[in-house]
């Protein structure tokens, strides 16, 4: 019934299966490509001196657009709210920074704290009713928070928001620069921190469950998993990392306004997502990188305009590139592979 | 003998329409049960109250003499309730070792560590090795589950159920979707299961039920027919008129 | 009184353009937030034809109902279809999608403002009941809506087509094995629908407004009304417009400090105690 390989005609059962197990887990490791990929924002920092708050920016985006894979493209929890937790982190920053307490550590260790709290009670909403009712519930507690920010703008600053807040150095010994030159530093090394925890997330054991549980909710109880636990366990820590990097954006822009808690955040957090590709960690990175370089090279173009690209590109992406840039390429590389293994079977 | 399965008025309604109605299933504990009935019987309808999927309009349900009727569905899976499904239900994005790595990881109680990555724990992925060895598998350890053959999809659902060392497998059609020639090879399979495994089998393979089973139960319209030995139901009038009658293969 | 009387006729006008949002939702389990475009297409339609070509008001609601149906009608068969199939997430994405290219093409062609409208004498002003003043206009828009609702109700419940609907919302799979033509009955639902949403959009420009940003202004509304009324239910979208019309303008006239929050939180209230909505049907 099996057509014999290489595998089944070795002749020790034992070293048979001991040659599928130590393949395992390769996947693990850390790639060559993957270093290559980390080169790029050292490589930026050499290269564009003049521009280093628009590269925090794409290092800031690329921390929320993590976030966001962390919950989706792992767990299979679609937001139209995630701007929420990264408000709540910019805001926390903001409040505590107005009010002289601007150490940037311990501002992100309580944006992550705060934005994890309301992620953590939020979650419970999310773990009944049917997709459409979940997605109304997270767009519906991103809108109950811009507009309590709103209504409350005395305290928030409202549309026009909080200027000048207060940042102290980092450690102590790092004073944030008006180039944004320690600003950049300190976000990509906050955003390398917590991509490699988060990669040890998904490789592990829990990250593996979640990646089944979003490919087949209903196994998994089958398979003995209490899946709510998981669901609001990776809820808590994704609204925790989108809480830091509405952290970051505050510290290296000492300035929050409303825009960090609206919808077009959210939803432009979505196509950033589907543009690199879900579930591969490195989608949001790429994705975010794509999208924000082209906005600011598109953005002496009418605003209007620019969302006419964006529609267009989230159409045709849906349609015909579903996978976004990682997932194509993926795609590409499957179907070379395939091609070849039958190549090589054919007499 | 003792009782390791077992339903006391088993009721579920939908709306007015009683898919299973007042139904005592008594399964012993080594036992190898079959449950046959026409389409329709509510054959899978009772397999989700045992496992917990669906909860029932009234009745008990009890595993190992411990009740459970108000367990959720993976708390009885960890005590040793394991069920497959009609329709696989597999993960088409993971390769066959994880799948079957990532069952035997929850049964260790791996499932909420997060640090430090599955292919180090050892221990499970060389179970799962075995296992797939065990169902001829282990050539495919890295291919894609999508990527396979129906026939091999199947194995691979019998593979996630005995990654989870079950005390009680319930399996539901097997052979569904299967050719004949597979489908021996699947039944060998079942077969070998060590005698502490009891197991319930829902089969339409007539053949192959009257090979497998030591009891048998006839499931029609929602309520339990006849219980008895293979020769017994055999043999009986009624069920040759209900269900027997009809053809199989 | 007043209060309650002009919330009806808001929640007339949302249950106008949400109730084919409701139906295709229930109907092709579709997340289309693009719907309000077809909103925005109509109230364009009656602005343009009204405003520069002299047509008056009330004869140009038919065009805001042929032009929306019509082009529901074109994108459904070009893309909609194409992604019946797809996930809940694919198509919120591509609905986003259409909803900034027709956000952008309105801003080009329209310019940002407002678009002014002039209603004819015999629809203005209003008169006084004892503690209640009534609008004409939004007098004229309760009995519209109303009988938009019976005819619509009548339609499902009594009609061939309403009967392939209903079966078709209730399961696909046997609809088509009894011959009835799923395709072509999502399609009319479809032209249906958006129409409605047009019809909505024109008699909303007086209350409303009508500028580009409408399909997104408004989009909560529909989805709001929608998921409170329970898919695919007509009458249910018809209670929840009217609750969410009345809740929100008593909200914003008695406690405008909170304004929109309340609605939220009491929608995310209501979806947690009963995700199929108020008036649902709950499955499984």
């Amino acid at each position: 019934m099996t057509t014999p390989s290489a595998i089944d005609a070795a002749p020790d059962r034992a070293a048979r299966i001991s040659a599928v197990t130590r393949r395992f887990g390769r996947g693990a490791r850390w790639q060559p490509l993957e270093y290559l990929f980390w080169c790029l924002p050292v490589a930026a920092y050499f290269l564009f001196p003049g521009n280093y708050l628009l590269l925090s920016q794409i290092a800031i985006t690329s921390l929320f657009a993590l976030s966001l894979d962390l919950i989706f493209g792992y767990a299979g929890i679609i937001s139209l709210g995630h701007a929420a937790f990264f408000g709540v982190g910019a805001y926390t920053v903001g409040l505590l920074g107005v009010r002289g307490v601007g150490d940037p550590l311990l501002g992100l260790a309580l944006a992550a704290l705060l934005a994890a709290v309301l992620g953590f009670l939020s979650s419970f909403l999310l773990l009944r009713g049917s997709e459409l009712a979940r997605l109304m519930v997270t767009l519906g507690v991103a809108l109950m928070l811009y507009e309590l920010a709103n209504k409350f703008s005395d305290v928030t600053g409202g549309v026009d928001g909080i200027p000048g807040i207060e940042v102290k150095p980092v450690l102590g010994l790092f004073e944030f620069d008006l180039f944004g030159r320690v600003g950049y530093l300190y976000s990509v090394l906050v955003l390398f921190a917590l991509f490699w925890l988060a990669r040890r997330l998904v490789h592990s054991p829990f990250g593996q469950s979640l990646r089944g549980i979003r490919m087949n909710a209903e196994r998994m109880p089958a398979l003995g998993v209490p899946i709510n636990r998981r669901l609001v366990a990776i809820y808590t820590v994704g609204a925790a990392y989108a809480g830091v990097a509405g952290a970051l954006l505050a510290q290296t822009n000492q300035f929050v306004s409303l825009a960090v808690l609206s919808f077009e955040n959210s939803a432009d957090l979505l196509l950033i997502l589907i543009l690199g590709g879900t579930g591969r960690l490195y989608g949001g990175l790429i994705g975010a990188i794509v999208f924000i370089v082209a906005k600011h090279v598109l953005s002496d173009i009418n605003p209007q305009y620019w969302h006419f690209w964006l529609g267009l590109a989230l159409v045709l992406l849906v349609m015909f590139a579903r996978g976004g840039i990682l997932g194509t390429a993926a795609q590409w590389l499957e179907s070379r592979r395939q091609r070849a293994q039958q190549a090589a079977r054919a007499p | 003998m003792s009782i390791a399965l077992q339903t006391h008025g088993l009721v579920r309604r939908f709306g007015g329409f009683a898919a299973t109605d007042h139904v005592n299933l008594s399964v012993a504990a080594g036992a190898r049960h079959a449950l046959i009935g026409p389409n329709g019987a509510g054959k899978t309808t009772l397999i989700n109250l045992l496992t917990g999927y669906l909860a029932p309009t009234e009745g008990r349900v009890s595993l190992l003499g411990e009740d459970v009727t108000r367990m959720p569905q993976h708390q009885r899976c960890r005590r040793g309730l394991v069920r497959t499904f009609q329709i696989n239900q597999l993960f088409g994005d993971m390769t066959v070792l994880e799948s079957v790595a990532l069952a035997v990881g929850e049964r260790h109680g791996l499932g909420a560590r997060w640090w430090k990555p599955l292919a180090a724990q050892a221990e499970a992925v060389d179970e799962a090795a075995l296992i797939l060895e065990r169902l001829g598998l282990l050539s495919d350890a890295y291919e894609l589950t999508r990527n396979l053959a129906y026939g091999r999809q199947r194995l691979i659902e019998i593979a996630l159920a005995l990654a989870l060392r079950p005390k009680v497998l319930l399996l539901d059609e097997p052979a569904a979707g299967v050719p004949t020639s597979e489908s021996r090879e699947l039944f060998e399979v079942i077969a070998q299961l060590p005698r502490e495994v009891t197991i319930v089998l829902i089969e339409h393979d007539m053949d192959l039920v009257f090979r497998f089973a030591d009891r048998i139960s006839v499931l029609v319209s929602g309520t339990l027919l006849l219980e008895d030995t293979p020769e017994v139901i055999a043999q009986h009038p009624r069920v040759r008129e209900v269900y027997l009658g009809e053809s199989h293969g | 009184m007043t209060i309650v009387f002009d919330g009806i006729a808001f929640g007339m006008l949302l249950f106008l353009i949400s109730v084919g949002l409701s139906v295709t939702l229930g109907l092709m389990n579709f997340v289309n937030l693009a719907h309000g475009v077809f909103a925005m297409v109509g109230g364009y339609v009656c602005v343009i034809l009204l405003n520069d070509q002299g047509v008056p008001f009330l004869a140009t609601i038919p065009f805001a109902v042929m032009v929306p149906a019509l082009l529901g009608v074109v994108l459904e068969r070009l893309l909609y279809r194409r992604l019946y199939e797809a996930s809940a997430l694919d198509q919120v994405l591509f609905s986003l999608g259409l909803v900034f290219i027709a956000v952008a093409t309105a801003h080009y062609f329209f310019g940002a403002r407002q678009q002014p409208l002039q209603l004819p004498a015999f629809l203005s002003g209003q008169f006084h009941l004892p503690g209640l003043d009534v609008g004409i206009y939004r007098l004229f828009l309760v009995v519209a809506g109303l009988l938009v609702a019976l005819l619509l109700q009548w339609a499902v419940v009594r009609t061939a087509f309403g009967a392939r609907l209903r079966a078709a919302v209730d399961n696909q799979r046997t609809a088509r094995g009894l011959g009835i033509d799923v395709n072509r009955v999502f399609m009319l639902t479809f032209a249906l629908g958006s129409g409605l949403a047009g019809l909505g959009g024109a008699l909303g420009v007086e209350i409303l407004g009508m500028d580009p940003e409408f399909p997104v202004k408004y989009l909560v509304y529909f989805l709001i009304v929608v998921t409170v009324g329970g898919t695919g239910n007509i009458l249910g979208s018809l209670y929840a417009a009217l609750l969410l019309g009345v809740a929100d303008v008593a909200g914003k006239y008695y406690v405008p400090q909170i304004g929109a929050f309340i609605i939220y939180a009491i929608m995310v209230v209501i979806l947690i105690y009963r995700p199929q909505g108020l008036f649902g049907r709950a499955h499984h």
